[in-house]
């Protein structure tokens, strides 16, 4: 089951270009001349070149949910609020993105200070800056350049031969819409949730061997620790993996990002690089493996990607395939140098960087936990523990009457009960058919990002919704 | 063995740059003069790339001094900062998602910014409208491009889509344009006529691709990289390239990202669509259009911080959508580069703190690039075996070398293009670093190298000097 269609909401889509603003309006007018050749209606009669039927037919498939028809609505509703529109709610809170500086977290003062100096230079004649504001690895724009680039990359073949890519369900919308453009396969593998999102091997197998019957499953992607899902794989499950990807000969795509967001006890990250180093050189000089990582400051569009045991000639090609994008932005490239060389004790802004560090990391920890706390208290709401990333995961029971009402409308149930969630309170969510699901189950997957008493607003508001909605629907 | 040994075609498909040999010997030069290694130079002077910076110009100030504020508003507090650069950095911040540059924007950018640059492209168009919901802002205006080129390439046809692209082209257009499937389609430029279009050529070029591709574009740079129509293209020309595409049903690529390096006394860059909005209807209603611009180019020079945007006219509204989608995908541009565009459309005013001293700077730049297109031109059309056409706009000088044929032959022996061959050796032997023409496309049988004139009056002298003493012993070894 791969990420459902989520269908596009007419007449109220801001991007849509009004057909009477025709280029030649100002001039005609101006110049007063004759219209030519004008059909009934007033507008030329003369089909386009680019067309729904003309375009690249693969880019219709691409859907990218985090992004997408329930975001757009969240931000006509902040505007109509802005104009004065009465609504149940006084604002509109975004938890659809992860996104910690737009949530009010504070940026890392060392990080700053040290790209404002590369900026402009002449401040370091500026005694306010302390004096230690005063590189087989690709920087990327952002982690998900670098992950793109590895399926273009391994995406070929035709037919039953057709490259297939392992990816979980739930997944990051990124890698579906990636696959959907390439016209790669998508080889869907179940996370467990009773177990807490889990891993389990007999599930990638029968993965595998079914999609062996229809194509050429060439690599497996995991995303470690989670997202949605937020589960910190244990050291154990990630050996089982990289052993299965070297017996079912997969290249391993390890996207870890939210490395540095571990919270829960008894968790801890485990990178697939360093793991596969520790099993030896059978499997340390043969499992070809991509790591990917990227600073937590969204808007930099900084991240890397590290490759190994890839063979020369392919990383030949790979290279020439990221000279095409010239080259990442410079200040994420800076950040990212930064996030991997913090400040270290003994030196000036050692003692400002570990404060904001733990703060952030502490809040988000209790964060995470009151969330869990408040969803479970909901009937008909069931939260896993939020592990690690910035996200819960909740799956929510849907009466049949909404799914009735959702089918008849033509929306995804979860997406339904969203944008209900939506127009009531304010509170933007991504419902779960964006990032897949099994079948017949529904969830939404939130940040946890807001500050903390912002966060206990917007719990009970969803706890409060989600009971009255059942109640509406029973 | 490794499992990964078969991969995607199309980017097998995208070449090897000759380029690519010659950055690699570069960095082993750079090491062996490290080390104390004697060479004819100091150092390597790098005119192979549009970039300013990298080329030793300085940014300019009021660019680097808000951004400087955005990234660390204490700055704000004190007066080290002039007051309309606070200003500048204090109402970016307010439209910045938690007032931080650290946050993601919107798909498209910061709407603020967004809406400055559709006036922007209002005013410099003359009136011509221009609306915010048909700009992106993306991360390098390469970006935005190889978008649209994926929207247009049809991946299940039964034939490639071909995208007409100007002979010569640079480089990573091409490159973008094979890594999609699709094929280039050249026309070539009149090099004799100063690098002038020739509707002719353009339907030659059509006619004969229609019998392996299905043409679907044409890509056009205006000011030209490494050359355009004088390097800066007439209005009539632009007229002609218009009713082209209109009539054999071609989507129009406008890469404008040099619009803000004219020099020539007699050129003067107007955008395409200006051009089409001035042949009226129905022309100005139907043909379909996408223009691209970018902080990389121009005196701001800021290539590192990936700002650029495609302007898109005349689209179906439902192409749109999809358009949308695949923008959302990438998440947003770069907050710093999208700043830096809204600094480069929105310069300080006359009456404005900043304003001295940004005009000061801009000034030197224009004089600079001037009197550099000036003197490539003259120097190099004086020495036998060069032919330089007039810069009038753009950043670089695209001479032609007339390569003697026991140079050529030597080439092939090494397994070099004759003017990869040339490069290399100016390279070695003066400290050069320039493109071999072949990365561009060029007539057969003839040569070119490109070197960036938007560098620092004294090293223009100084790369001058090394060439025409490299040239000349050159021609004599192999004559």
């Amino acid at each position: 089951m791969s990420a459902t269609r989520v269908p596009m909401l007419s007449g109220r889509h801001v991007r849509l270009l009004s057909p009477g603003r025709a280029l030649s309006s100002l001039s005609a007018t101006r110049r007063g001349l004759p219209k030519e050749k004008m059909s009934e209606n007033g507008m030329m009669s003369r089909a386009k070149v680019l067309t729904i039927d003309t375009m690249n037919p693969t880019v219709k498939k691409v859907e990218y949910a985090v992004r997408g028809p329930i975001v757009q609505r969240a931000v006509e509703l902040e505007r109509e609020l802005n104009q004065g529109m009465k609504k149940p709610f006084e604002e509109v809170i975004k938890a659809n993105i992860g996104d910690a500086h737009a949530m009010g977290q504070q940026p890392i003062t060392f990080f700053r200070q040290v790209l404002a100096l590369c900026s402009y230079p002449e401040l370091l004649s500026d005694s306010t800056f302390p004096e230690d504001a005063k590189n087989n690895i690709y920087l990327t724009t952002g982690a998900s350049d670098g992950i793109v680039t590895m399926l273009k990359l391994l995406v070929c073949g035709e037919g039953a031969g057709r490259t297939g890519v392992m990816i979980s369900i739930p997944q990051y919308p990124l890698y579906s819409a990636a696959l959907a453009e390439l016209g790669a396969v998508q080889v869907n593998y179940y996370l467990n949730e009773d177990k807490c999102w889990s891993l389990d091997i007999n599930e990638l197998q029968r993965a595998v061997n079914e999609a062996r019957l229809y194509c050429n499953p060439r690599a497996l992607c995991i995303i470690n620790p989670g997202n949605p899902t937020g589960q910190v794989q244990s050291r154990e499950c990630i050996e089982d993996v990289i052993r299965f990807a070297a017996k079912e000969r997969l290249f391993l795509m390890a996207d870890e990002v939210y490395q540095d967001n571990v919270y829960a006890e008894g968790c801890q990250f485990h990178s697939f690089k360093k793991v596969l180093f520790e099993m030896g050189p059978e499997y340390s000089e043969t499992v070809e493996l991509a790591s990917f990582h990227s600073t937590s400051k969204c808007g930099f569009r900084g991240g890397y990607m590290e490759i190994i045991n890839l063979d020369n000639d392919v990383k030949a090609q790979l290279t020439k395939l990221l000279s095409v994008r010239l080259c990442p932005p410079v200040p994420g490239q800076a950040l990212m140098d930064l996030v991997v060389n913090p400040p270290q004790p003994g030196e000036p802004s050692y003692q400002r960087f570990i404060k904001e560090r733990t703060a952030t990391l502490s809040a988000l920890a209790e964060k995470a936990k009151l969330t869990e706390q408040v969803l479970n208290t909901v009937q008909g709401i069931s939260c896993n523990p939020v592990q690690g990333a910035m996200y819960s995961f909740p799956r929510i029971t849907i009466p049949e009457k909404a799914v009735k009402e959702a089918t008849e409308k033509g929306q995804q149930p979860d997406m339904f009960y969203c944008m209900k969630m939506l127009e009531e309170t304010g509170i933007c969510l991504v419902p779960g058919s964006g990032f897949g699901q099994k079948d017949g189950t529904y969830h939404f997957r939130m940040t946890i990002l807001p500050p903390t008493d912002k966060l206990k607003i917007l719990l009970n508001k969803v706890k409060e919704f989600h009971q009255n909605f059942t109640k509406q629907y029973s | 063995m490794s499992f990964l040994q078969k991969i995607s075609s199309n980017v097998k498909n995208i070449k090897q740059l000759e380029y690519s040999a010659l950055a690699e010997r570069t960095n082993q030069i750079r090491e062996e003069l490290r080390q104390g290694v004697r060479k004819p130079y100091g150092d390597v002077i790098d005119v192979s790339f549009g970039d300013p910076h990298r080329a030793g110009l300085k940014p300019l100030s009021f660019v680097r001094q808000v951004l400087a504020a955005c990234l660390y508003p204490q700055l704000m507090n004190s007066d080290k900062l002039p007051a309309d650069v606070r200003h500048r950095a204090q109402r970016l911040l307010e439209s910045c998602v938690g007032e931080s540059v650290g946050s993601y924007t919107a798909t498209a950018g910061i709407p603020e910014i967004v809406q400055r640059l559709s006036e922007f492209i209002t005013r410099r168009d003359g009136g011509v409208p221009s609306y915010p919901e048909n700009i992106y802002i993306s991360p390098g205006s390469q970006w935005a491009l190889t978008n649209i080129l994926k929207i247009l390439v049809n991946t299940d046809g039964p034939s490639k889509t071909g995208v007409l692209i100007s002979a010569p082209c640079h480089s990573i257009t091409t490159l973008s344009i094979l890594g999609l499937g699709a094929v280039p389609i050249p026309y070539y430029l009149n090099e004799d006529e100063g690098w002038t279009l020739q509707v002719e050529e353009l339907q030659r070029a059509l006619e004969s691709a229609k019998k392996f591709c299905n043409p679907v574009a044409l890509y056009i740079i205006n000011p030209g990289n490494p050359a355009g129509p004088r390097h800066v293209q007439s209005t009539s020309s632009m007229q002609e390239v218009i009713r082209f595409v209109s009539e054999k049903r071609l989507f129009l690529l406008a890469d404008e990202v040099y619009q803000g390096c004219v020099n020539g006394d007699n050129s003067k860059f107007v955008s395409y669509k200006k051009v089409l909005a001035e042949m009226g209807p129905p022309l100005s209603d139907t043909v379909e259009l996408a223009s691209f611009h970018s902080a990389s180019k121009g005196f701001t020079g800021e290539c590192g911080l990936r700002g650029g945007y495609v302007e898109l006219v005349n689209l179906d509204p439902v192409v749109m959508k999809h358009i949308h989608t695949l923008f959302t995908t990438g998440s947003c541009a770069p907050v710093l580069g999208q700043i830096a565009l809204d600094l480069m459309t929105n310069p300080p005013k006359p009456q404005e703190p900043s304003y001295p001293l940004y005009h000061q700077e801009v000034q030197h730049m224009r004089t600079t690039l001037a009197e550099n297109g000036k003197k490539a031109c003259e120097v190099l059309n004086s020495l036998p075996g060069f032919s330089c056409q007039p810069v009038e706009g753009g950043m670089f000088a695209f001479p032609r070398v007339f390569l003697p044929p026991r140079a050529i032959q030597r080439a092939k022996e090494t397994g070099m293009q004759p003017d990869t061959f040339y490069c290399m050796r100016l390279l070695e032997e003066a400290g050069v670093l320039s493109m071999p023409g072949c990365d561009f496309g060029q007539k057969e049988g003839t040569y070119h190298i490109r070197l960036c004139i938007v560098i620092h009056k004294d090293i223009m002298e100084n790369l001058l000097r090394h060439l025409a003493n490299f040239h000349q012993k050159f021609m004599m070894d192999f004559c």
